[in-house]
């Protein structure tokens, strides 16, 4: 007979082996919890946490990058150190701060929102996330072992794209590159594995009525970056492993003098790179969607019309690749096909924005942080949104390609448009996890300092850009119109860097001595509000069953339900 | 909440609501849903490896050129296209519980895919000591040996997980109530077989014939 099926009442069984020595609570008992676990709220919290280290690690070296750039032909960073420090920034944030990020909201919040005990394969999941944090301690780690035996290079200095021919053995000398290499390719096998854990989650563990029409908007979303994610990563995997394979086997892949390619790098470089644009702005329109209907009490405006634009976004993706090639000399029906494409997903973009503006239309907006965070990433991401319709013009591009009006462009996207919808989840969720209110007084210190700090820093790169300022350049002589703007610009991260203090403190602090939350804080709608704060490691006391799209609303007002309506 | 909480206010539409208790609630099973997305993403993975090959037909500078080399292997494509058709007579036989005609279909699909492999060696074996074509030859040899040797692992993956299959057979651990679990391997070895007739169409028909590049 099964044990599992015997009518024994439930005994509260200790299944943590406390061995001598080792007190609950104690160092070694937490670091053991921490490796064993694959509770998906945990590894939530611990992909969060990891990517907060690497984002203050990635931000310092751009924080020294703009300390040298702040004067002309300042001395503070030599050049090879300079390319070293743009490379690790910018493979950092995308691949060991942007993609952590969006799992630990996918891992903590899916779940719960969907009614589910865990995700589908637990221990794929932790597998996932441990595969992510080696590839991220092999990149830092190329600091030391970067030269090898031959007694040349460092960290990978290639930029974050890396293009070929730069990457081959006779210009990328020492292991750097090959560091970069193993810590994406792994780092991608981590994505693939949770994007497929995620999908099945969605798709197989749903708690009783919650059709996929009644989801949160979260958990649609999710299921766009998670189809994105397994179809663009395989192309950044398989051109890893064709430079490998030129760099260890001497393979003629993108070895020009023997009939190779370089250019064929780029394509597949980013037929993976702008998909990868939306892997992780998705995820920012997964929160804003979450976050803005409950801070202006009204159900989403659009739910359909919603999803399908995100499914059309992600299907317009794969095939606007080469926008980020005009400069590279590709005949005149690419480059028209390619602007036109990369214009249309202006279109359902623009849905979303005026749906979000809808869903605040007489709405009762309360200005709490989350949704502060939320309605800054409205304004940011349509300028965003506008230089990026600006950069699809193949001529436009042309002119600005490489300067600094593309490093304002993305970074507009991904601090304006990511990074402040991470924010306003961090202060939404925050109570589910802990179960304390981050403090309001230093969430309001936090926004009104970065977002100062950020416009600040980034909007005079777009006049940098017009005025001819190439990116990725260590100095610059005086005299030629840029010096006040770089001048704004550096000035700009001591302010930001404030801001993103005060967060920190605030996430600390408010663990110990926050307010305490209750189960639901905000009077929100969605499932992950119908348990404890924090929830219990079996999430949900009871199976859950919904009959909407807001199964909370239903709970706290039976006369007058969602479900009448939908 | 539950049920009746829910219920309130409206029997009678809620009896129709996949909610109410007496309502059917049938989701994926995640067996299905996980080999599809890696199938999926695996598929990601070959096309670019095929588009690579097709990019570079005709651009090596120096041979062997593929029309020198390469033969149709039609004797290892028979085995492993054939593989798919063995495979799903062992889920038949297990589908009616006869464990003893599974073993028999199951053990054919792994000689069938040992033969494949063992010809795929023995083809690499005479391109290199033989043809003198190596991944560094050319182009040619980049292309082909990354393309041809990521299904050739593809099909040892396989092989590893029909012979664990077989293995725990023998030992009778494999039961009526697995066929999903031996269900998803074989939608795993249909996948790997479908991409060798993509490899064999390109690699050994399109690239052979072509005499310059198409791309």
């Amino acid at each position: 007979m099964n044990p599992h099926a015997s009518d024994a009442p439930i005994v509260d069984v200790e299944l943590q082996p406390v061995r001598p020595g080792e007190e609950k609570g104690s160092f070694a008992a937490i670091l053991q919890d921490l490796v064993f676990t694959v509770d998906h709220k945990k590894l939530g919290l611990m992909y969060f946490g990891t990517g907060l280290i690497f984002f203050v690690i990635a931000g310092l070296m751009a924080a020294l990058m703009r300390y040298q750039l702040a004067i002309p032909n300042h001395d503070f960073l030599e050049p090879d150190v300079f390319n070293r420090f743009f490379t690790m920034h910018g493979t950092a944030m995308v691949f060991l701060v942007g993609m952590p990020m969006i799992f630990a909201f996918a891992n903590y919040l899916i779940p719960l929102m969907i009614g589910a005990r865990d995700m589908a394969f637990p221990r794929l999941n932790a597998f996932g996330f441990w595969i992510f944090f080696f590839s991220g301690i092999l990149l830092y780690f190329s600091y030391i072992a970067g030269p090898g035996l031959y007694d040349a290079g460092s960290a990978p200095d290639v930029g974050w794209f890396a293009y070929s021919p730069l990457t081959l053995k006779a210009f990328s000398r020492g292991h750097s590159t090959d560091y970069w290499t193993i810590s994406i390719l792994l780092g991608g096998i981590g994505s693939i594995a949770t994007s497929i854990n995620i999908l099945v989650t969605v798709f197989c563990l749903r708690c009783k009525g919650m059709t996929l029409g009644r989801m949160p908007l979260l958990v649609w979303l999710y299921i766009v970056v998670a189809f994105l994610v397994i179809i663009a990563l395989p192309p950044l995997s398989a051109c890893q492993i064709m430079l490998l394979l030129d760099r260890f086997l001497d393979a003629k892949f993108f070895d020009t003098q023997a009939g190779g390619d370089a250019v064929l790098w780029q394509h597949f470089f980013w037929i993976f790179g702008h998909p990868e644009v939306y892997i992780l702005i998705l995820p920012g329109f997964a929160i804003a969607s979450e976050v803005i209907p409950v801070f202006s009490r009204k159900p989403i405006f659009g739910y359909p019309v919603m999803v399908a634009a995100s499914v059309m976004i992600a299907f317009i993706s794969l095939g606007v690749w080469a926008h980020h090639m005009f400069a590279v000399g590709m005949v005149s029906g690419a480059n028209t096909f390619f602007a036109i494409s990369t214009m249309l997903v202006a279109i359902p973009t623009g849905i979303k924005i005026f749906n979000w503006l809808g869903t605040m239309y007489g709405g009762k907006i309360r200005m709490r942080p989350p949704m502060l965070f939320c309605i800054a990433f409205l304004f940011q991401f349509l300028i965003a949104g506008l230089t990026g319709v600006m950069l699809a013009v193949a001529p436009f591009d042309w002119q600005l390609t490489d300067s600094y009006f593309v490093v304002a462009h993305f970074h507009y996207v991904l601090i304006g448009g990511l990074l402040y919808t991470i924010f306003a989840g961090v202060y939404y969720w925050y109570p589910k996890c802990t179960g304390r209110m981050l403090s309001e007084k230093l969430g309001h210190w936090h926004f009104w300092l970065f977002t100062i700090g950020f416009h600040l820093t980034f909007f005079p790169q777009h006049l940098l850009g017009f005025l001819g300022m190439p990116r990725r350049y260590y100095t610059y002589d005086a005299g030629r119109g840029w010096d006040e703007w770089n001048l704004i610009s550096s000035i700009g991260v001591i302010i930001q860097a404030a801001g993103i203090l005060f967060f920190v403190i605030n996430l600390v602090r408010s663990y110990f001595k926050g307010e305490k939350a209750g189960d639901d804080p905000w009077d929100a709608w969605t499932l992950e509000w119908n348990t404890t704060s924090p929830p219990a490691e079996y999430n949900f006391e009871k199976p859950q069953v919904v009959r909407s799209r807001r199964p909370l609303w239903d709970l706290k007002h039976p006369d007058d339900p969602d479900w009448k309506y939908e | 909440m539950s049920a009746e909480e829910l219920n309130a206010g409206d029997p009678q539409g809620f009896i129709n609501d996949p909610s109410h208790p007496d309502q059917p609630w049938r989701l994926p099973s995640p067996r299905h849903v996980g080999i599809i997305s890696l199938i999926l993403t695996e598929s990601a993975l070959f096309s670019i490896f095929v588009v690579a090959y097709l990019w570079y037909i005709g651009k090596s500078l120096n041979g062997p050129f593929p029309h020198e080399v390469l033969h149709l292997p039609i004797f290892a494509s028979v085995c492993l296209i054939g593989s798919s058709f063995t495979i799903m007579g062992a889920e038949f036989a297990l589908k009616k519980a006869n464990h003893a005609l599974f073993n028999i279909w199951w053990g054919i699909t792994i000689i069938l895919g040992t033969i494949f492999i063992v010809y795929t060696g023995l083809e690499w074996h005479e391109l290199i000591y033989e043809k003198g074509l190596t991944i560094s030859t050319n182009v040619f040899g980049s292309t082909f040996y990354s393309l041809v040797g990521l299904h050739a692992s593809h099909v040892i993956v396989g092989l590893f997980l029909l012979i664990t299959v077989l293995i725990s057979s023998f030992r009778g651990k494999i039961h009526h109530d697995h066929h999903e679990h031996v269900e998803v391997i074989s939608w795993y070895w249909h996948f790997v077989d479908a991409v060798w007739i993509v490899v064999l169409l390109v690699v050994y028909i399109i690239s052979v014939h072509a005499d310059r590049p198409i791309v």
